[in-house]
């Protein structure tokens, strides 16, 4: 029984984590249109700056959740610069924006190599979440709750974001239409660079809240990034509600396939989006066809 | 025997009905203006008529034939052509090649994997007939992308023609035109001979009054007059369609 | 104009004599491999360049082809038979991949490619009673060719020119023909074409099957170069490099997919001697190449010296004729 439960918690933790990676790759496709290859990366490189914080590798150690909003400033920034620098010559040159993004996430991932080095790092997990927490007779691990709970909490701030703000109102706007959206006056040039630094965070906030799970080592963007793909392609583009409830599903299928069916563990990945494309190319809840 | 008989044709997207039961019929030779406000339904109507959209209900008739059912990129096959009322030519590539791909589409020949497609001199050939009506001959080698917005309404034209249809659709063919374009225009439109049968959605009046021998009037997806010059022009309820009283 | 056809007979015959004045049997072997991944890329240029469709995950495909002969090899058969077995199978899976694929375009299609793509790769895998899972399998021999073996690394290269140099061949013919006009147009004016009478997704599907078939041969060279396969070869990271030399190089031409394998092919096997991060370097190379020459090397190279002819013209002509100079 224990088993399930585990397997169950786990699974709605890793979730979360996808939820917090993909839910800016869907804003950013959804709204501008760029399959953003570089997305793993951005995830791997914000595990790295907080683990370095974390551990203390500049010579100071720094609390968990301050390194976090170090890292994820860090990566939005970068984020930022790369959309002003690069993404934004490209405009609906899809094959461009391709190449400039794997062309990145190259030069990240051997950046990564060069700085940290070919073993895996552990991240300690924050000393007030290392115990554990008890329902009746169930126990859980305080920090896969915790990032539940963050989870839970970004989604709920994303939603209002979009729901209940100006800025919100101009992002679901140019998701549903650009064109119409700049003949209405959205500055959507500087709404891009808002919205793929805010992506850009999000995964590399995800990436160091994963670190004390999945550790952090090279290759980490190339096992994410299909995930957050399989995410969004289940839950629809620019579908915040999509990306949840799509993490979700991701987050059961790839922990119980990896536990059940280890030798079919791709086929149960990648069928479900392999079906919905073909049935529902727009996704559970996406606006349209992508 | 009509042209062209639309029966009955209903079209809906969720609770919107863009074409409540159109009635159409179109003889052949017939020069039929549809104009109507913007959101009545016409490009919509073109659209149910070439295929690219399935109707609700109803049917319609090519020269007899039921083409209801049959898939959009049939139809040019059977006489049916059609012009655009955004641009949508092959930027790349020079004029002539825009219209050989026109003629190309109704030959067999576009299955050949094989053979120069500039050694298909009979596309050529044809390709630059069809050039020579519409005044562009001789810069059938420019590239498309070096040529003004009337060119390119032109060589829509050019390329409809060199299809050799039956039935001829033109959606806004003098949309963003200055008055000399328009005049280039009006003339090939005229030129075009009574084999031909053309119905027109156009806005602008000068011109479109000019051409029309039946005007369909449409407001909402419906047909709301119907009839010749004079009947549409008088008729009271044209005017409360336009101006709202 | 006669500049390009100089450079591509320069070209042409330094492919021709390569074995004679490269320098040891290491850089011929790199020469085959720019060759094999030239056609491979080239198969995929015929779908992103020519269809546009880009398919991520096109190293399926190359691996079915290159799984089958291995496996067929060590069942016991013939070189002929397994070469045989290996197209059929890979032109069987593309009919596969495009009926399934087909059903979307633009991101969705290369969605449903990376899907597919990845569930071969899993596949390899796992099925190891046929793959032999992570192991492998392994060529032990490579064919031999009017009396002279495979094994032999000149003998291998020429083999391997001969067949770039008919797939170029083919590719020439087919992007002439009117088929690969229709093509290029659906590219352009999907719903153009539609409306002009074309069958868009039959177009599609046959642009898939030569892809299919350049893909295999391709495959099939491969596993005898390296006389060994494994689920690597079929990962994401081999479908998005594929896809990297097609549009570094420039996507729809023809020489663009032989010029982005070179590039890819010399970073990883040659200037990784010297650098060590040759990773890092390759994906700068694709960065400048976006900022610098968004079209593609081909083509950018090709801009280039169009504009720098058009400045020495400009500058050699006394000013009274400089009127008639502008293009």
């Amino acid at each position: 029984m224990s088993f399930w439960l585990v397997l169950t918690v786990n699974s709605v933790t890793f979730g979360g984590l996808l939820f917090l990676l993909s839910a800016g790759f869907s804003l950013i496709f959804g709204l501008m249109r760029i399959p953003n290859l570089t997305h793993g990366s951005l995830f791997m490189v914000g595990a790295y700056v907080g683990a370095t914080f974390v551990v203390g590798m500049l010579g100071f150690a720094l609390n968990f959740w301050l390194a976090a909003i170090l890292a994820t400033l860090t990566v939005a920034a970068l984020g930022a610069l790369a959309e002003r620098l690069l993404l934004r010559r490209l405009p609906g040159d899809q094959l461009a924006q391709v190449l400039v993004t794997l062309g990145l996430s190259f030069m990240a991932a051997d950046f990564c190599l060069m700085v940290w080095g070919g073993d895996p790092l552990s991240v300690a997990t924050p000393d007030s979440l290392t115990g554990f927490v008890r329902f009746g007779t169930v126990v859980f691990p305080a920090y896969r709750l915790a990032i539940i709970a963050l989870a839970v909490v970004v989604a709920i701030g994303l939603w209002l974001l979009l729901d209940r703000t100006r800025l919100g109102a101009m992002i679901r706007a140019g998701v549903d239409d650009p064109d119409m959206a700049r003949v209405v006056g959205i500055r959507v040039s500087q709404l891009f660079t808002i919205v793929f630094a805010l992506g850009a965070g999000l995964a590399a906030f995800a990436g160091i809240t994963g670190g004390p799970i999945l550790s952090v080592y090279p290759g980490l963007d190339q096992d994410m990034l299909p995930l957050a793909l399989v995410v969004v392609i289940l839950g629809g583009s620019g579908s915040l509600l999509g990306s949840f409830v799509g993490s979700i599903i991701v987050g059961f299928i790839y922990n119980f396939g990896q536990a059940l069916l280890p030798e079919l563990a791709y086929f149960v990945l990648f069928m479900p989006m392999l079906l919905v494309l073909l049935l529902r190319p727009q996704g559970l809840f996406g606006r349209h066809v992508p | 025997m009509s042209a062209l008989t639309v029966n009955n044709l209903c079209k809906s997207f969720g609770g919107l009905h863009v074409t409540t039961n159109v009635n159409l019929n179109v003889e052949p030779g017939e020069r039929r203006l549809i104009i109507g406000p913007n959101g009545a339904g016409k490009t919509t109507l073109f659209n149910l008529i070439t295929g690219e959209i399935t109707p609700d209900s109803g049917s319609i008739h090519l020269f007899g034939d039921d083409i209801t059912k049959t898939p959009s990129r049939r139809r040019p096959h059977l006489g049916m052509a059609r012009t655009y009322q955004i641009i949508t030519l092959f930027p790349r590539d020079s004029i002539i090649h825009n219209v050989s791909l026109a003629l190309l589409g109704l030959s067999p020949a576009r299955w050949n994997p094989i053979t120069d497609m500039k050694r298909q001199g009979n596309l050529i050939e044809r390709g630059l007939a069809a050039l020579e009506r519409v005044g562009l001959a001789d810069i059938a080698e420019r590239p498309l992308a070096q040529t003004s917005y009337g060119e390119r309404r032109r060589v829509e034209i050019a390329m409809a023609l060199a299809q050799n249809p039956k039935l001829l659709l033109l959606d806004e063919p003098f949309a963003g035109l200055s008055i000399d374009e328009r005049q280039d225009v009006q003339k090939c439109l005229m030129a075009i001979p009574r084999d031909v049968t053309m119905v027109m959605i156009e806005h602008n009046m000068d011109v479109a009054l000019e051409f029309a021998e039946r005007i369909t009037l449409l407001h909402f997806g419906e047909v709301i007059v119907e009839g010749n010059r004079a009947e549409v022009v008088d008729n009271p309820r044209t005017r409360e369609v336009y101006l709202g009283h | 104009m006669s500049a390009r056809l100089i450079a591509l007979g320069i070209v042409f015959v330094a492919l021709l004599t390569l074995p004679y004045w490269m320098f040891g049997v290491y850089y011929v072997n790199v020469a085959s491999q720019i060759l094999f991944y030239a056609i491979f890329a080239l198969g995929l240029n015929v779908l992103v360049g020519y269809g546009g469709l880009v398919s991520l995950g096109h190293a399926g495909l190359f691996g079915i082809s290159a799984y089958a002969t291995g496996y067929m090899l060590q069942l016991g058969y013939g070189h002929p038979t397994a070469i045989l077995v290996a197209l059929i199978m890979g032109l069987a899976s593309m009919v596969i991949y495009a009926v399934l694929s087909l059903r979307s375009t633009g991101i969705g299609f290369i969605m449903i490619t990376l899907a597919l793509g990845e569930i071969l790769w899993g596949l390899a895998y796992r099925w190891i009673s046929v793959t032999g899972g992570d192991n492998g399998i392994n060529v032990p021999s490579r064919p031999t060719l009017l009396g002279s073996s495979m094994s032999n690394a000149t003998t291998f290269y020429y083999t391997t020119l001969l067949v770039f140099l008919i797939s170029v061949g083919l590719m020439w013919v087919f992007v002439r023909s009117p088929f690969g006009a229709a093509l290029r147009g659906t590219r352009d004016q999907p719903r153009r074409m539609n409306a002009l009478g074309y069958h868009v997704w039959a177009i599609r599907f046959w642009a898939c099957m030569f892809s299919g078939l350049l893909t295999a041969v391709s495959g099939i060279l491969f596993v005898y170069y390296t006389q060994f396969i494994s689920p690597q070869t079929l990962s994401l990271t081999s479908s998005a490099e594929v896809l990297l030399m097609v549009i570094s190089g420039g996507p729809g031409t023809l020489l663009g997919p032989f010029v982005g394998a070179g590039l890819v092919v010399v970073v990883k096997n040659v200037v990784s001697a010297f650098i060590e991060r040759w990773n890092f370097l390759l994906g700068a190379i694709f960065v400048a190449i976006v900022i610098l020459m968004p079209e593609g090397l081909v083509p950018g190279t090709a801009r280039l010296w169009r504009s720098l002819w058009r400045k020495r013209a400009h500058a050699v002509t006394p000013p009274a004729a400089k009127t008639e100079a502008s293009s």
